[in-house]
């Protein structure tokens, strides 16, 4: 055991000393291969992120929302409809809201304005969302206008800015008083946009949600989970569509790979058949390069890993928030809670380390089998 | 399909398990069919060569089928949220009827490559590798199993729809559930204990024997003992060491264990078992080589040392699910 | 010490250039003794010498070394035997260029799993031997000529080896070098090591330390005294 470990030693010894004399060579390596992990890495870890920002945000929203569907499409909820649902165990509250979207030609984008529940604004007065306190300039105590869908023009003071803390769903709200968002967008007295219901409990959710089917069967629950699924599986899908765009890349570096293990310099292939002159077996040396190989998986995996965490949680990812998230003008800009996550490093692990070391496992095997008495030939 | 990176990865190792290996085939045929030690042509020096690519090779498989084993686990753990009814890697595994055999498959091809190796590492200690061309014939005789992993693999993540109402552990190991496993986590705590020490105990004793003797007696009884002790923990695990760490009365799950609420503590019990399990099965495989004149000197001092492993995790395995059992709240028998 | 019967080795097996190095070659070399192969340029010198020192196998034909036929050897077992049996000096030298002269002697020692200090006592015990001990941390390629042959004396007998063997040992070195490495020779024979060489340099080989001659011509003995 002990004489195994010092010959590891001895190994990694040669094998460090040999990157060392090989520089050049070694970086280049080292820097393609740390770059594949940054971008790999970055985009898991903001994916990740993100699907995370996404839980976060939806954990406060209510575990059902009722909608109320007229020939397939949705529909205003009518007076008198939110009674109907009557008594229901396992309901906790019930309530009407009102929401819609409103697009502004100034800035070509769109806001979902909204009577925020169980927050007190007074009649002409909004709270805005961050992104719009950037596009517009906007910060509390100015006024804004907005032209609504009929042509007239309403003149609101804006009177606080949300928090950045949940900027991914929040940025582009635009929170008004009930009235001011009947007479804005002329919505029928008594209606509402639907209905949402908060289950304590989470066994209960299924039963409340066919209940409902029942006693309105023009409605359609949604429940939290389900929407908590969609999102996970959109977003899982646009890190797979990344991932699989960037195999690509992968399967390029594997050729890379291959191509430096397979070109070995004229001057590695002497010292290979001196070393087997010497004494060394074919199995230490494919030992001593496997430990080559594992050093600069080590690092290349390290320093890319580092680099992609620093890029996403500390640089706001700016490589490619365009590319991620690009579903809205006005880009949510918030500072992602750092995570790490062990199934995401096994995965990224995969990704690398394995296609490099399929990629040079021949090379190296056929250097290191070289004969023995070539070195006696000059 | 659920298309997701930790699933793309697991089907990229299958492929490359099988594609190196379909690549390596012609050659383990070439072996076979030409191989003559006493011959110094080139022809049969080439040979000599390949067969250090070909254990180089399948030392990688073994290690990406280890680390797909547990990717595989982690990642249907984690898949569990998109499912409705699963809440561990049984109800993502749960979601088609390929789930399970997919995990079953793997684990039986680590097993399978913890041998081979097991057997390349005797052959290659004995100067004439007498048991050169029984090793690539079960090379090739692998090769549909390893299809069959990748297949299995691909019907099951096919097959996800992230619609489907599942079934999880709460079900699938309770009492009333007309399974085999929820038979075993139906098992009463009191006889289940004296299964899962005895099993141990038996294991480790037969092992210690054979690190003494080092006979064919005791190599064949401690790799059956070996297997025997390995269905005997898991069994076991299924029906109190979990309750014990999750220190609920019901709760019969082999998964959740690995989770991070239970500080994964699931990996502390299974790299012993598992480690332990292949070299005792090893070392009653090698056992039956023990008498080939060249490796009477190389087999005994093997077998007694992987022996000699498998008491070690094995008793290690006891030592820490003693220790969850110790700790935790819950009293199942008084 | 070795025993060679009816050895036989050939370049491009069963192709169309296939090339019989050496055809049927029986010889006995003595332990405690200097042996030299001699003969033109392409009689088979340096084979017959990868075959002696087991860096190579014979196509047809049994070695014997101390009595144990270890021809059919896969290579494995056979670098294992050269490691303690043999050990090896070039002619180009071989060292690897950009390590240290000490570097370069430990390296045959790496497989063996000795402990490293245990090595580098060794080593430095050699090189001073040779006295060379005062450029023990230079790089192989700022040696002479000269210091680069001690240095590969060196990593030839780090491994303590019974037997050392040696390719024109004497081909890149001017009179007063090779005079200097005949008397090496002759305190490794004096020392009770079976030396095997092969040489073109009448210096070498009709210098009284070598006991055993062979000639060679097209693969095969034409002489032996
Ligand atoms: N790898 C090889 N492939 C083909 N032919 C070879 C190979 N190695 C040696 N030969 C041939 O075998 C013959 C003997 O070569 P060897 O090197 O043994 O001669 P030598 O006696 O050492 O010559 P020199 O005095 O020039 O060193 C030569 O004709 C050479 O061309
Ligand atoms: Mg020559």
């Amino acid at each position: 055991m002990n004489t195994w470990i010092e010959k590891q030693r001895h190994l990694i010894d040669f094998t460090v000393a040999s990157l060392a004399r090989r520089k050049g060579k070694n970086l280049g390596l080292l820097s393609i291969y740390g770059l594949l992990v940054f971008v790999l890495a970055s985009v898991a870890l903001y994916t990740h992120a993100l699907r995370a920002e996404a839980t976060k945000v939806l954990a406060g929203t209510p575990e059902i929302v009722l909608q109320r569907l007229v020939a397939g499409r949705h529909d205003l909820i009518p007076p008198g409809y939110i009674e109907r649902i009557g008594r229901i165990r396992g309901v906790q509250k019930k309530e009407g809201r009102l929401w819609g979207y409103y697009y502004d030609s100034v800035v070509k984008a769109n806001y979902t304005f909204m009577v925020a529940p169980g927050m007190k604004i007074a009649r002409g007065e909004i709270v805005v969302g961050p992104a719009l306190e950037r596009s517009r300039g906007l910060a509390a105590g100015n006024g804004i206008s907005f032209r609504s869908y009929s042509g007239e023009l309403h003149t609101f003071i804006v009177a606080d800015v949300l928090p950045q803390s949940s900027e991914l769903v929040s940025a582009d709200l635009v929170l008004m008083h009930e009235e001011d968002f009947r007479a804005f967008f002329k919505y029928p007295e008594g209606h509402y946009t639907d209905v949402a219901l908060s289950v304590a409990n989470p066994q209960e959710i299924k039963n409340v949600a066919v209940k409902l089917m029942n006693a309105l069967p023009d409605s359609r629950p949604i429940l939290r989970d389900e929407v908590l699924r969609t999102y996970a599986s959109i977003f899982d899908w646009r890190e797979g569509i990344m991932l699989a765009l960037l195999a690509a890349a992968i399967l390029a570096f594997g050729i890379l790979a291959w191509e430096k293990a397979a070109g070995l310099s004229a001057e590695e292939k002497r010292e290979i058949g001196i070393l087997k002159a010497i004494g060394w077996e074919t199995g230490d040396v494919i030992k001593m390069k496997f430990w080559e190989g594992l050093l600069i998986s080590l690092l290349a995996f390290l320093l890319g890993y580092i680099a992609a965490y620093l890029h996403v949680f500390h640089a706001d990812a700016v490589l490619f928030e365009p590319v991620l998230k690009g579903w809205a003008v006005l880009y949510p800009r918030f500072t992602l809670t750092p995570h790490i996550d062990g199934l995401q490093i096994a995965t990224l692990f995969f990704f690398t380390v394995f296609p490099y070391t399929a990629a040079v496992l021949v090379p190296i095997w056929r250097a290191a089998t070289t004969d023995p008495d070539t070195v006696m030939r000059g | 399909m659920i298309f997701q990176p930790a699933i793309i990865a697991l089907l990229l190792a299958a492929g490359l398990s099988l594609a190196m290996l379909l690549i390596a085939a012609p050659f383990a045929a070439q072996v076979i069919r030409h191989w003559d030690i006493a011959s110094g042509s080139e022809r049969q020096l080439r040979l000599e060569r390949l067969t250090y690519l070909f254990s180089t090779l399948v030392a990688f498989v073994c290690l990406i089928q280890i680390l797909a084993a547990l990717l595989f686990v982690f990642n249907a753990d984690k898949m569990s949220v998109m499912f409705v009814g699963a809440m561990c890697a049984v109800g993502a595994l749960n979601v088609n009827e390929f789930g399970f055999p997919a995990l079953y498959l793997q684990l039986a091809l680590f097993f399978l490559a913890a041998l081979w190796l097991a057997l390349n590492h005797a052959d290659s200690r004995a100067r004439d590798y007498p048991l050169v061309k029984l090793k690539y014939a079960l090379l090739l005789a692998a090769i549909p199993l390893f299809a069959a992993s990748l297949a299995l693999q691909m019907q099951y993540f096919l097959g996800l729809k992230a619609d489907v109402i599942t079934s999880c552990c709460g079900s699938m190991f309770s009492a009333d559930a007309p399974t085999l496993a929820s038979e075993v986590g139906a098992l009463a705590p009191g006889p289940a204990f004296i299964v899962f020490y005895g099993a141990i105990g038996a294991a480790v004793g037969l092992a210690a024997w054979h690190w003494r003797r080092r006979d064919d007696l005791s190599g064949y009884a401690t790799g059956l003992g070996a297997l025997a002790a390995f269905v005997a923990c898991i069994a076991g695990i299924l029906a109190f060491v979990s309750l014990y760490i999750y220190e609920h009365p019901n709760h019969h799950c082999p998964f959740c264990i690995l989770k991070p609420d239970y500080e994964y503590r699931g990996y502390g019990l299974y790299i012993p078992l598992f480690a332990a399990a292949a070299a005792g099965m090893s070392a009653g495989v090698l056992r039956l080589f023990a008498r080939r004149p060249s490796l009477a000197q190389v087999v005994p001092p093997l077998t007694a040392r992987l022996a000699a492993t498998a008491a070690i995790g094995y008793v290690a395995f006891a030592l820490i699910a003693s220790l969850m059992i110790w700790q935790s709240k819950l009293i199942l028998i008084e | 010490m070795l025993e060679l019967t009816n050895i036989r080795k050939a370049f491009n097996q069963g192709r169309h250039n296939e090339y019989w190095a050496l055809s049927g070659i029986d010889l006995a070399i003595p332990e405690r003794k200097v042996t030299a192969l001699r003969g033109p340029s392409g009689s088979g010198k340096t084979t017959l010498l990868t075959i002696l020192g087991c860096l190579a196998r014979p196509t047809e034909g049994r070695v014997r070394l101390k009595g144990e036929d270890i021809s059919g050897l896969p290579e494995r077992f056979l670098t294992e035997i050269r490691r303690q049996t043999f050990g090896f000096i070039f002619q180009q030298f071989n060292l690897i260029r950009g390590l240290s002269a000490i570097e370069n002697v430990v390296l045959p020692a790496y497989p063996t799993g000795r402990p490293r200090k245990v090595l580098l006592e060794r080593a430095e015990a050699l090189l001073a031997d040779v006295n060379l001990g005062h450029r023990r941390d230079a790089k192989v390629e700022w040696l002479s000529g000269g210091e680069q042959q001690r240095v590969a004396i060196c990593r030839a007998l780090i491994n303590d080896p019974e037997a050392l063997i040696a390719d024109e040992p004497t081909a890149n070195l001017d009179t007063k070098l090779s005079k200097e490495f005949l008397g090496i020779l002759e305190r490794l024979a004096a020392s009770g090591r079976t030396i095997i060489l092969t040489s073109h340099d009448p210096m070498v080989v009709e210098s009284a330390v070598v006991d055993h001659v062979v000639t060679l011509r097209d693969g095969q003995i034409v002489d032996e005294k």
